[in-house]
């Protein structure tokens, strides 16, 4: 197969040697940087909302079961439907246009499934018996809710957390594509002007970001299950 | 409307489904290929199989976009380079779903398939494997929507498919050409999802089922 020209005028600016160390010193400042905190503000305000809409969904879907088979088959139909579909089709939606704002509209759509799914898999994972025992406590079932399923629901809500939190920074880079900012900025403009250190550094901070982001979380899981702290032995 | 429907008339639009369809088929295979024979050599051993899932944690962590972008200073351009960083991508969720597949097939029924008198070889192909593949199948079901996504984005380092479309609809300012490119793309993986999910239920093995059906009463 015959490399296209463009890659041979790739693979000749790579001879050098592939990361332009002096470029990333120059433009820490003024591109690098802001891209990384851009791209952390995109996918916080997207989880925090996502989080906002889920949280009390799952609770109330646990509730009415008979609800909670459509929520996820819609959920499930939308986290289906590729990233930059989707981004296509939202930048069409008159008063959404290009920009963050459809980008968190689709990372919200994305986080949604997975932590409705867990919300509820966590509540459905509190043993009936603990209920029954509060309730006999006397306690009401709002301090039910609050005090005894929601702590322990915590440690499955988190690990949905966790795999919405991956793939929101995921998916975000994407997001650059519609002038959402970000890491991905870095990406497309290395790609336009076939510059390697560009790419690399992009796709380096967006990785290094979204396994951080999973490692963190995953620790915050462990220490959130008391069973496997006991289990663990010295606990902290 | 008309507008979309005319450009899935165009004489184009088959071969760019068909390239679509080529890259994501090829990067699972490929993909199936390397995961698989990883998932059973480490099948015995809790070290290994640890490693094995890790492994896969961190790799299904990588953004998809800075995977195909990476292909690009390494690779080049073209069907080729964006064929390897999507048999990267797609590599994660089959090697998870397989190693813990393996894994999860208990103790005590390998125990007395081997009282049984049955080989090694035979407690594989008889016990383990039709026990884990609905598992293992799982994997390659998210595998594959997955990829159906991520081939979108070999567009951008010029391998083709469905995303050449929305890139065209962005670039000319077209919503009819935008819109074709994202209902075909969202269509592909809707249907990959319902296609899996099929063979994934015929792949299940009947004992396994009726256990399961008895279980969740």
């Amino acid at each position: 197969m015959e490399p296209a020209p463009a890659s041979l005028a790739l693979l000749q600016r790579l001879e050098p040697g592939i990361m332009d160390w002096a470029w990333v010193r120059e433009n820490f400042a003024e591109d690098i940087l802001p891209a990384l905190v851009g791209h952390i503000y995109l996918s916080g305000v997207s989880l925090a909302i996502a989080l906002a809409v889920s949280l009390p969904t799952g609770v109330l879907v646990a509730r009415y079961r008979k609800a909670y088979p459509p929520v996820v088959f819609l959920a499930g139909l939308l986290f289906t439907i590729p990233s930059l579909a989707l981004f296509a089709i939202l930048v069409t939606i008159p008063g959404v246009g290009i920009g963050p704002n459809a980008v968190i509209i689709a990372l919200v759509a994305y986080s949604i499934l997975v932590l409705v799914r867990n919300t509820v898999a966590g509540l459905d994972s509190v043993p009936p018996e603990t209920i029954d025992a509060a309730r006999g406590m006397g306690l009401t079932p709002r301090q039910i809710l609050f005090k005894v399923e929601l702590p322990l629901a915590l440690p499955v809500i988190v690990a949905g957390v966790r795999i919405a939190t991956v793939t929101v920074i995921g998916i975000a880079t994407i997001g650059a594509y519609i002038a959402g900012g970000g890491l991905g900025q870095l990406i497309f403009d290395g790609i336009d002007r076939l510059f390697p250190t560009m790419i690399i550094a992009g796709a380096a901070l967006a990785t290094a970001l979204a396994v951080a982001a999973d490692v963190g979380l995953l620790l915050l899981e462990r220490r959130l299950r008391p069973w496997a702290r006991r289990a663990g032995g010295s606990g902290r | 409307m008309e507008g979309i429907l005319q450009v899935f008339l165009r004489p184009q639009f088959p071969g760019l489904l068909l390239t679509h369809v080529e890259l994501s088929a090829l990067a699972v295979a490929l993909a199936t290929l390397v995961a698989l024979p990883v998932a059973l050599a480490v099948r015995n051993s809790p070290l290994g199989t640890a490693i094995a899932v890790n492994a896969g944690n961190v790799g299904r962590a990588v953004p998809s976009l800075a995977l195909l972008a990476l292909a690009l200073p390494f690779l080049g351009f073209g069907f080729a380079p964006s064929l390897v960083a999507l048999t990267a991508l797609a590599v994660p969720p089959i090697l998870i779903n397989a190693t813990t597949g393996l894994r999860e097939v208990s103790g005590e029924v390998v125990d007395a398939a081997r009282g049984m008198g049955l080989s090694e070889a035979q407690i594989l192909r008889d016990i383990q494997l039709p026990m884990a593949a609905p598992v293992v199948f799982a994997g390659v079901r998210t595998s594959a929507v997955q990829v159906v996504a991520s081939a979108t984005l070999a567009t951008f380092i010029g391998g083709g498919g469905l995303g050449n479309l929305i890139v065209e609809g962005f670039q000319r300012g077209d919503e009819a050409i935008l819109l074709a490119g994202a209902i075909s793309v969202a269509a592909l993986a809707v249907a990959t999802e319902a296609l899996f999910g099929a063979l994934e239920r015929a792949l299940t093995p009947k004992g396994l089922r009726l256990a399961r059906r008895r279980r969740t009463k």
